[in-house]
């Protein structure tokens, strides 16, 4: 139940080899890729994004709170991801374990690095007040590819987002009331994809049996061909040759969503 | 001499509309969804399974084991992810709601879990968690004499009300709000029952066969949720 058997990773392997896979999608393609915004009533914003059955839930909330020292005219954005037991039989209750952790760190920084978010415009008052933005990710079905699927949940559900209402005179957040003011964001979508090799191939928006026989991967984030982001994840160590390919392969794949993701958000 | 109106217009007895639908979690051996009105449960299940950690095994019967989690923006205020006490007590509660009509005496030594999430929430969370739950585990295959069904009724004031919403539990006029979350077996039996509030014994038997009443509503969407697997 646990582990892909070898045997199945190595007939993955063999069929990457001579451009296959087990659903018949080649190796750059993608599962069908659904977006739906505004899905929680009690959020700030919220989306649910389906890529094939890999689906998660990421809502926004905001409060108010101290900036951080190093940048008192910001607002501050925290990323969190929980591995929730119900959406696979691998994961447990319990303090995030690195898995969530991980993927929490990649799309805060998709999302940081590529200033995505105008956190200058998210504070009230300098030194003292800032909006602080939560991104909370949930995975409902782990079927491989979480990674891809938050990023595009977190893009979705900031741009759904609204920031609710503030008593400056109370000074305290008007939960469930809010204002009609959108999340200050700019305009090109930063794309979080990742890359993984099996044996002497590389593939995009792995299954879960996939993604466990994945040898290494590299999560990108980029806007219009401007790379932003990037970490590498798994111990197997990639050439130059092998790099370079992978920043060709993103780039191309990169258009391909963003097309789909501007014309699902619409 | 009615002292409370509904902010939505339903009557007293009037259940927020309702869904269910099974399946939802495509991983589990058996998942659901559950709602009442804005209030949306999806539960899995996974098992029965080899118990971990292995000190818990019970080698006379099998043990049910639910963990209900109310996710960060099901509710206006965020809340910090992660279990509670609150969560911790609901899971246990749910666990006993469930267990009596569960035949799982013969999975010795073997765990079902069963994972409760709140999508989003506008009160009476435990019910529709203990509703999309009780669908999951029959999705999943897990021996049962029973559904189990579950609705809050609230006294506002002087009035009951079944279904509570989020503005009703927060009443505080008159008497107050007392909130009574019920679970039943199909045929009647009482498998949880919670208190919040003030009520007096006469009126507390109404709000059972208040619960009865709606309880059977409950059970009619659940069975036509079940039916639907498969078509």
């Amino acid at each position: 139940m646990i582990e892909t058997p070898n045997l199945t990773g190595e007939r993955i392997k063999g069929y990457l080899e001579a451009g296959k896979r087990f659903d018949g999608r080649k190796p750059d393609e993608f599962r069908e890729v659904s977006i739906e915004t505004g899905v929680s009533k009690n959020a700030e914003g919220s989306a649910r994004v389906k890529i094939g059955k890999t689906e998660v839930l990421v809502g926004i909330k905001m409060n108010v709170s101290e900036p951080y020292p190093d940048s008192p005219d910001k607002g501050n954005l925290m990323v969190t991801a929980e591995l929730t037991p119900l959406s696979s039989p691998r994961f447990e209750n319990g303090p995030p374990r690195f898995n969530a952790i991980e993927l929490g760190r990649v799309i805060d920084r998709g999302i940081r690095e590529s200033k995505f978010i105008e956190l200058e415009k998210l504070c009230i008052k300098e030194g003292e007040k800032v909006w602080t933005v939560f991104v909370d990710i949930y995975s409902i079905n782990d079927d491989g590819n979480l990674l891809d699927a938050a990023g595009l949940g977190a893009i979705a559900a900031l741009k759904n987002a609204k920031i609710p209402k503030y008593d400056l005179k109370e000074e305290k957040v008007l939960y469930g009331e809010l204002s009609d003011k959108n999340m200050p964001l700019k305009k090109d979508i930063p794309i979080s994809l990742t890359v993984h090799k099996i044996g002497n191939s590389l593939m995009l928006d792995p299954t879960r049996e996939e993604e466990d026989v994945s040898e290494t991967r590299i999560t990108i984030g980029s806007s219009n061909g401007i790379i932003s982001s990037m970490q590498k994840g798994e111990a197997m160590s990639l050439s130059v040759e092998e790099f370079e390919k992978i920043l060709d392969l993103t780039e191309k794949a990169e258009r391909e969503i963003f097309k789909k993701v501007e014309k699902l958000l619409k | 001499m009615k002292t409370f109106k509904r902010p939505d217009g339903r009557k007293p007895d009037e259940i927020r509309p309702m869904k269910a639908e099974v399946g939802v979690v495509p991983n589990a051996d058996g998942s659901a969804m559950f709602s009442f009105g804005d209030t949306v449960a999806i539960a899995a299940v996974y098992g029965p399974k080899k118990m971990h950690p292995q000190h818990l095994q019970n080698p006379k019967k099998g043990t049910l084991r639910c963990t209900y989690n109310m996710i960060s923006f099901s509710v206006t205020d965020r809340i910090r992810p992660g279990p509670s006490r609150r969560s911790t007590e609901i899971s246990k509660i749910t666990e006993w709601a469930l267990e009596p009509v569960l035949m799982i005496d013969n999975f010795k030594s073997k765990v079902v879990d069963v994972h409760i999430s709140i999508l989003q929430a506008n009160a009476s969370t435990r019910c529709a968690g203990i509703n999309a739950a009780i669908i999951a585990l029959a999705h999943a295959g897990i021996p049962m004499k029973n559904l189990v069904s579950s609705v809050s009724i609230g006294k506002l004031d002087k009035e009951l009300i079944v279904d509570v919403n989020k503005y009703e539990e927060d009443w505080k006029e008159g008497e107050g709000s007392t909130d009574i979350p019920i679970t039943m077996t199909a045929d009647g039996k009482i498998t949880h029952i919670q208190l919040d509030g003030k009520i007096k014994k006469e009126q507390l038997m109404e709000a059972v066969k208040m619960a009865r009443e709606a309880h059977k509503k409950i059970y009619d969407v659940q069975k036509k949720a079940l039916k639907e697997v498969g078509k």
